[in-house]
């Protein structure tokens, strides 16, 4: 009996120290570029983590069956490792590790969030891996020095930059009076730091700055504030509760402002849950399908669109379309870098100047995409209650004209 | 910006309002919380987890176009056999051992209800929408949310039925026996394992109720619970155990306190001010405690 445990113990360890070397991959074999990605597949980042990987799998898709990436003469076609990091930023910085020294992965695609791409990064620097990000619009992650990160994204500071000001604009060049209240994560914080950086620059005056609990959905108190001043604008900044919970206490207390800024509303579909109360917000977006930007691969916005519905039975999200990007951005600089050496393609990456369907690109210094400005929507609805996105700002691609101020309450 | 509340006199009426319309409805979850920590001496950490499946009963019942209000019935129904068959696969091999043993316990059933609402659900925000508007006082200068009020109103009905119940039901005294002592109960014939699935199946009830309300006035997700457990365990620690009337005083003292804080110290302040009263009170027990003790001397 117990020779037999020994030899069964003998045998697994051999089987497992097997295992273990036998899977280390190179980041090339044969035809194939393996990318290695970490995303939230389950956990609370679960949704938006789909779309990331559905954005990732569409250009995947989509390069390679339009004759992959040509690297010294020869064609290659992308391949992805994922892994599951359970929303969970310590799983997250594992699952790079593992990537990186067991699946020998020389290329990373990021994560989704600021929270997750801010625990991989220092793992791929560590190893000198190129990673490019579609999901982490943290400031935080563009002023770490960081050589091998590279978003395609603009930063969260410049979220709700371009309301406030439209907002003086508006108000004929003269500064306004903001009231914000944003949840304390890293992102949110970071867009209030851009409204704090805009206000100053406009001459804008900040009367209330709440700091929302994260575990707070009730935001009664900072609007009954907002009733009592009469701010020409209220900064919303809380992820898909934040602007849940904000549209639906506006209506139920009945609060009126002339603009009403915020983010998140693309995936909170807030005209789906909230109809017509949510008409007039203004939301800060990464990218919209009318834009005109144009590339080989998607054509452009509108067609990225239909293809990614046909494909997936839903309309994509930016947090898709940004991720379909991150491939474009690969491929493009795998092909200028004529190489696989990894130093070369990172200086390849840092000099990225093209344009895709999601939108030019361009990397500064730090890895943050500065070419790309952000997009404001309006919801607009009709007399059937039917709402939509129209985008109303930067002027250059606005589909309908900006309505201010919000009509009040009593005569909606 | 300082003391706006004091320039702006009206914003106490709102806050006091608000604070209490919010306390009534954790004093809800808390009396569920109070009743089968003092029976079974458990610390339940999934009941936050309850309450937001009892949430997304009301959101389901939503989408398919009945009422959510109708959630407030049919939501503690489905939740009072969850809550037992909970008790059956779990929390019957728990109940006697430690107070530590519960906790463990009772959290893993949280971290499981949460991974498989959001394998049900999906991880987005929902809410269902009442439709309920607004009631305007003080010339619109206070404004409450008639789905608060409605909430209110509810939690207090059920609280009142659940004393009631208490009092006079065969089942209801047997509970209260239990808690008393659970020996002397069993020896004068009444089944404690009966008593104790039904009070942890009335506490799924209650969670359910609370859930139903909270879809309809804020926003229901499965990673959400938590806060809602650890607000019921501070308003049963600051009202004592097997006190019903003092877990409604505290919930609703804590939900105005909670109101002030954040108009006269700031919204981030918050939750940290609760918790600083949950702390003084705390100390302030334990010194009358150690005084009593001296008297014993």
């Amino acid at each position: 009996m117990k020779i037999k445990n020994i030899i069964i113990t003998f045998v697994s360890a051999i089987a497992i120290l097997f295992s273990t070397s036998v899977v280390s991959l190179a980041k090339v074999v044969g035809d194939k570029i393996i990318l290695g990605a970490a995303i939230s597949l389950t956990g609370k980042y679960s949704s938006n983590g789909v779309h990331t990987q559905n954005g990732y799998n569409m250009a995947v898709d989509r390069i390679n069956s339009m004759g992959g990436v040509k690297v010294g003469g020869k064609t290659y076609m992308f391949d992805i490792i994922y892994y599951d990091d359970e929303s969970n930023p310590k799983r997250a910085a594992q699952l790079a590790e593992r990537l990186i020294s067991q699946d020998g992965v020389e290329f990373m695609l990021g994560p989704y969030s600021s929270g997750l791409t801010k625990a991989i990064a220092p793992v791929t620097e560590k190893y000198g891996v190129p990673m490019v990000e579609a999901n982490g619009a943290s400031r935080s992650l563009f002023t770490k020095g960081y050589k091998y990160l590279f978003a395609v994204l603009a930063p969260a500071n410049l979220y709700l930059d371009v309301a406030i000001r439209t907002a003086v604009e508006l108000n004929g060049g003269k500064g306004v009076r903001i009231a914000q209240a944003f949840e304390q994560d890293a992102f949110s914080q970071d867009v209030r730091l851009g409204i704090l950086d805009a206000a100053k620059e406009t001459g804008s005056k900040i009367i209330i700055d709440d700091k929302l609990p994260k575990e707070l959905n009730d935001m009664a108190a900072t609007l009954a504030k907002v009733k009592a001043t009469k701010p020409d604008v209220l900064v919303v900044s809380g992820h898909t509760k934040g602007a849940l919970t904000a549209i639906r206490q506006i209506a139920e207390m009945k609060v009126d402002v002339p603009m009403l800024a915020m983010t998140h509303c693309d995936a909170a579909k807030l005209s789906k849950q909230h109809g017509a109360n949510s008409q007039y917000a203004l939301c800060a977006s990464q990218w919209h399908k009318t834009l005109t930007y144009k590339d080989d691969f998607f054509t452009d916005g509108m067609t990225y669109d239909a293809d990614f519905t046909k494909e997936f039975g839903y309309a994509p999200p930016y947090q898709a379309a940004e991720s379909s990007a991150a491939l474009l951005v690969f491929k493009d600089a795998f092909e200028r870098a004529g190489s696989f050496d990894q130093k070369k393609v990172r200086d390849a990456l840092a000099a990225t100047n093209m344009q895709t369907f999601y939108g030019n690109i361009k990397f500064a210094e730090g890895g943050q995409n500065v070419d790309k400005p952000m997009v404001l929507f309006q919801v607009m609805c009709d007399d059937a209650g039917k709402c939509e996105n129209k985008v109303v700002a930067p002027l250059k691609w606005a589909s309908a004209e900006l309505i201010h101020p919000i009509p009040k309450w009593s005569s909606r | 910006m300082d003391f706006l509340i004091f320039q702006v006199p009206i914003l106490t009426v709102q806050a006091v309002l608000d604070g209490l319309l919010l306390g009534i409805l954790f004093a809800l979850i808390a009396y569920g919380m109070a009743l089968q920590w003092g029976v079974m001496n458990i610390i339940n950490i999934a009941q936050g987890d309850l309450v937001i499946l009892g949430g997304y009963i009301a959101y389901f019942m939503y989408l398919y176009g009945i009422h959510p209000a109708w959630g407030v019935i049919v939501s503690p129904i489905i939740m009072y056999f969850v809550g037992v068959i909970i008790y059956k696969l779990v929390i019957n091999k728990v109940v006697d051992r430690d107070l530590f043993i519960s906790i463990l316990a009772t959290f893993g059933i949280s971290i499981l209800f949460m991974q498989l609402m959001n394998f049900a659900f999906g991880a987005d925000v929902v809410l269902a929408n009442s439709g309920y508007g607004t009631t305007m006082l003080f010339d619109n200068s206070v404004t409450l949310p008639n789905s608060k009020i409605f909430s209110a109103f509810i939690s207090i009905v059920f609280a009142i039925g659940l004393v009631i119940y208490m009092k006079k039901s065969k089942l209801g005294r047997a509970i209260r026996a239990t808690a008393q002592n659970a020996r002397a109960a069993k020896i004068l014939g009444v089944d404690t394992e009966k008593v104790y699935a039904a009070t942890f199946g009335i506490n799924a009830a209650l969670c359910g109720v609370a859930g139903a309300l909270i879809s309809i006035t804020f926003t229901i997700h499965p990673y959400m619970g938590l806060p809602y457990t650890i607000r019921s365990f501070m308003i049963v620690i600051v009202a004592g155990l097997g006190n019903l009337p003092g877990v409604a005083m505290s919930g609703m003292g804590l939900g105005v306190f909670e109101e002030f804080a954040d108009y006269i110290l700031g919204t981030e302040f918050r939750i940290g001010s609760v918790f600083l009263l949950l702390v003084l009170i705390l100390v302030y027990r334990r010194f009358k405690l150690s005084k009593k003790r001296e008297y014993l001397k």
